[in-house]
């Protein structure tokens, strides 16, 4: 400690976060405050940035308390629609639950589930276009399941198996699919929010009519990239919708480690100029209302806004990770905010337009139907057991064509496959 | 006195992981402008544990976690430095260096030399690196010749537990900022370049037997792991364990030497065996081009030129980005160690 040479100044203290509660004690969320719903009423939608700062500090929210859909926020969805955002998130459950038990019985290296987070890509993706373009983080793997894009291909990625159109390079859940709308997943954080920007800027400069939207987790909004993104934006006033899914966790660090102890993260929007929008992230509703009103925002010219979802990851960071080791049991079973497939269910039959058996019934088809899924895939193979793409895709896509040193570096492959597998081995 | 257990010969068998563990409990112990700070590194003990425990029993201050910014990570470690601290910031995996570069390029390293010594940066950012765990490309990269090529930087990377703890511990001591990057793929036990076969425990390795208490291994200073004359290999990291593996089963006389330090480098013990032997072999995980390999390539036909009966033969990844699940095709195992060895024997 170094000794103070001015004895009559106030002695500096560095301020480490730290979270309420760690492992062996009990969850407490009694910190959290749930506002009523309508709080702040809904905006019009091109309503400047500088008259609509509360909204970054409020809380967004259409399901009462009694799962009722109330207020101005209220998107006024049919019946058909809300089955239709409660069948995709249930598939994405089941989806996410399959595949972890995949890894866990040695099918692949890795997997990451969206637990408790589903109506933030499921419900935000129906209040988009289906031509707009989102740029996701690696735990969006709903907006696939909402575009319908084919499970089994979600699978083959997983397995980096012969029918892998990634071709066994990625990472599992890395997953591409342009035409589906879906950027092609980093792992290094952040990086999709400037390019999302970029999209966005280029859709405007060619007068297109498309948006961009974006994902990333609140612990990423630390990096650089989040907020070279939110300055473009602002700039040029960019169509296009940051969202931050703060599920209050990053790996092993809670939200206080990127800020949250002194602001919200939606208020990161107002020192941009930016709109910001704070929303329960585990009310499909709400979660749709603020994106229909940020993307019809964006669509009008009217700019870009910045959305942060408050829900909670309720799982593990993914399979690699333990998180009894850093926080308290039960947490999800406490979360003020609940549990965004049971509220959805509850809302729907509130309303008398669905109920417990048509649940489980429903349930059990989604199993059934990842199954089903899941054996189609695991015929093109699982990782590690020999039905890995052909070799020399090794070195295709480095360049569009191949330069005579991976040419080289290609052959020189096949001729240690062959001293391995004996002279007749072809690389296929 | 009566005699103490904890005598400075005291030993423990540690596996990597655990030897880094106590390079920097020990460094925290002795000298306390040593803070250690990272993404997960604080309560949880990082996502490897290579932090385990230290937070409870320094501090919070000492050892703590940081928001998810590569470059405020480093950017601090530099404000840090400036005010007399000698930060040890942990990048969690060497794929997630590059959002902190500019910090490491344009001030770490050269900050000394533009304020001609008024200002310095002790600093020694921790990194594992290198794949062989199907982490894809962006947890498997070999980044170390891009910080060779700054000037400014030094570059260490060890290959047992005894090295990671004196190597660590002098990068911590050293006056400049220091890149450390820890092979993953060997924290837990050697690898003999041989996947399919079971995982051999540090336990077994002499390399694992670790004083408990202080000491160093000066940088810029290489290991002759097997002394041999017919030809030289050098190697770093894990491929030093994959290279006396090949050596062993091929049953050739090469002396196989460990950089550690790749800057600066013990060109000396270079020099020195592959007069002697006249073949130079160097193996690394990283890409090839501009590899570090081509570095050694250079400075050995400058120096030895006149000795070498073969041209400096690499072994190498191959030029592209680390695959998932051909990541074994890819990893410049026995196989590729095996062909090269026959074709610099034969010349
Ligand atoms: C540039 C970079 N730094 C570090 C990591 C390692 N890492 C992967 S996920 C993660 C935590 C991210 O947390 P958050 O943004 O809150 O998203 P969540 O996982 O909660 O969805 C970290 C540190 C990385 N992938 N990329």
């Amino acid at each position: 400690m170094a000794k103070p040479d001015k004895p009559n100044m106030p002695v500096l203290k560095l301020h480490i976060p730290e979270p309420a509660v760690r492992p062996g004690d009990e969850a407490d969320f009694s910190n959290i405050v749930v506002p009523d719903v309508d709080q702040i009423a809904r905006p019009d939608e091109a309503t400047k940035p500088e008259d609509l700062r509360e909204l970054a500090f409020g809380l967004v929210r259409v399901l009462d308390d009694d799962g009722k859909a109330t207020g101005s926020w209220n998107p006024g969805l049919t019946p058909d629609q809300l089955r239709e955002m409660l069948r995709h998130m249930m598939m994405l459950r089941a989806f996410d639950d399959r595949m972890f038990r995949a890894q866990r019985q040695g099918k692949t290296s890795f997997y990451m589930k969206s637990t408790g987070e589903e109506a933030t890509s499921v419900a935000t993706t129906m209040a988009l276009s289906r031509d707009d373009m989102c740029f996701p983080s690696y735990r969006q793997q709903g907006i696939l399941v909402t575009r319908g894009y084919p499970l089994v291909e979600m699978m083959n990625q997983i397995y980096s198996n012969r029918g892998d159109h990634l071709l066994g390079r990625q990472l599992p859940i890395m997953y591409s699919a342009p035409d589906y709308g879906f950027f092609s997943i980093s792992g290094n954080l952040t990086t999709q929010y400037p390019q999302a920007v970029g999209w966005a800027m280029a859709s405007a400069s060619k007068g297109d009519s498309r948006i961009a939207a974006v994902w990333c987790g609140e612990g990423s909004t630390a990096e650089g990239d989040f907020h070279s993104a939110m300055t473009f934006a602002a700039v040029y006033n960019a169509p296009v919708i940051m969202q931050v899914v703060n599920n209050q966790w990053a790996i092993s660090s809670f939200s206080g480690f990127a800020g949250g102890e002194r602001t919200t993260f939606a208020a990161r929007a107002v020192g941009y100029g930016v709109a910001g929008l704070r929303v329960d992230g585990n009310d499909p509703l709400a979660v749709y209302a603020a994106m229909r009103w940020a993307a019809d925002r964006a669509r009008t010219n009217n700019g870009p806004t910045l959305i942060e979802y408050f829900t909670y990851r309720a799982e593990g960071h993914s399979t690699s990770d333990d998180p009894e080791a850093y926080r308290a049991a039960e947490e999800y079973a406490k979360w003020p905010m609940g549990d965004p497939v049971e509220r959805l269910k509850a809302h729907l039959i509130g309303l008398g337009e669905w109920d417990d058996e048509r649940h489980i019934a429903q349930a059990e088809e989604l199993l059934a139907q990842v199954k089903a899924e899941q054996k189609k895939a695991e015929e093109k193979g699982v990782l590690g057991h020999g039905l890995h793409q052909p070799f020399e895709t090794m070195f295709t896509d480095v360049f569009e064509d191949l330069p005579w040193h991976l040419k080289e570096q290609s052959e020189q492959m096949v001729t240690e496959q062959r001293s391995k597998f004996g002279p007749d081995w072809e690389p296929k | 006195m009566m005699a103490d257990t904890q005598t400075k010969e005291a030993t423990k068998n540690m596996n990597m992981i655990e030897a880094i563990n106590s390079a920097l409990d020990i460094m925290l112990e002795r000298d306390q402008s040593t803070v250690i700070l990272g993404e997960d590194v604080g309560y949880f003990g990082g996502v490897f544990r290579a932090t385990a425990g230290l937070q409870e029993k320094h501090g919070k201050t000492r050892v703590f976690d940081t928001p998810i910014s590569e470059c405020g990570i480093i950017g601090v470690g530099v404000g840090m430095s400036a005010y007399g601290l000698r930060p040890v910031p942990e990048i969690q995996f060497a794929d997630y260096i590059y959002p902190g570069l500019d910090q490491l390029v344009s001030e770490a390293a050269r900050i000394r030399y533009r304020s001609a010594g008024d200002y310095i940066c002790p600093m020694t950012v921790r990194s594992p690196f290198g794949g062989g765990i199907f982490g894809g490309q962006t947890h498997s990269q070999s980044p170390e010749s891009m910080f060779t090529h700054i000037c400014g930087i030094k570059t260490v990377i060890p290959s047992t537990p005894y090295d990671a703890k004196g190597l660590l511990i002098a990068s911590i001591e050293d006056n400049d900022p220091v890149v450390f990057f820890e092979p993953k793929r060997i924290y837990n036990g050697p690898f003999s370049g041989y996947y399919d076969r079971p995982v051999e425990p540090w336990s077994k390795h002499d390399g694992s037997d670790v004083p408990e208490e202080y000491y160093r291994i000066d940088l810029g200073k290489a290991n002759v792991v097997r002394e041999g004359e017919a030809l030289t290999i050098l190697a770093y990291g894990t491929m030093v364990h994959v290279a006396k593996a090949v050596v062993a089963e091929v049953g050739i006389d090469a002396e196989i030497i460990d950089l550690r330090t790749l800057l600066p480098l013990d060109i000396d013990t270079i020099e020195e065996s592959v007069k002697k032997t006249g073949r130079c072999m160097v193996i690394h995980e990283a890409t090839r081009t501009s590899g570090f390999g081509a570095e050694i390539a250079a400075l050995v036909q400058e120096r030895c030129f006149y000795h070498l009966e073969a041209p400096v033969e690499r072994v190498t990844g191959f030029d592209t980005p680390y695959p998932h699940s051909l990541e074994w095709a890819y990893f410049p195992g026995p196989i590729r160690i095996g062909m090269a060895l026959k074709k610099i024997m034969e010349q």
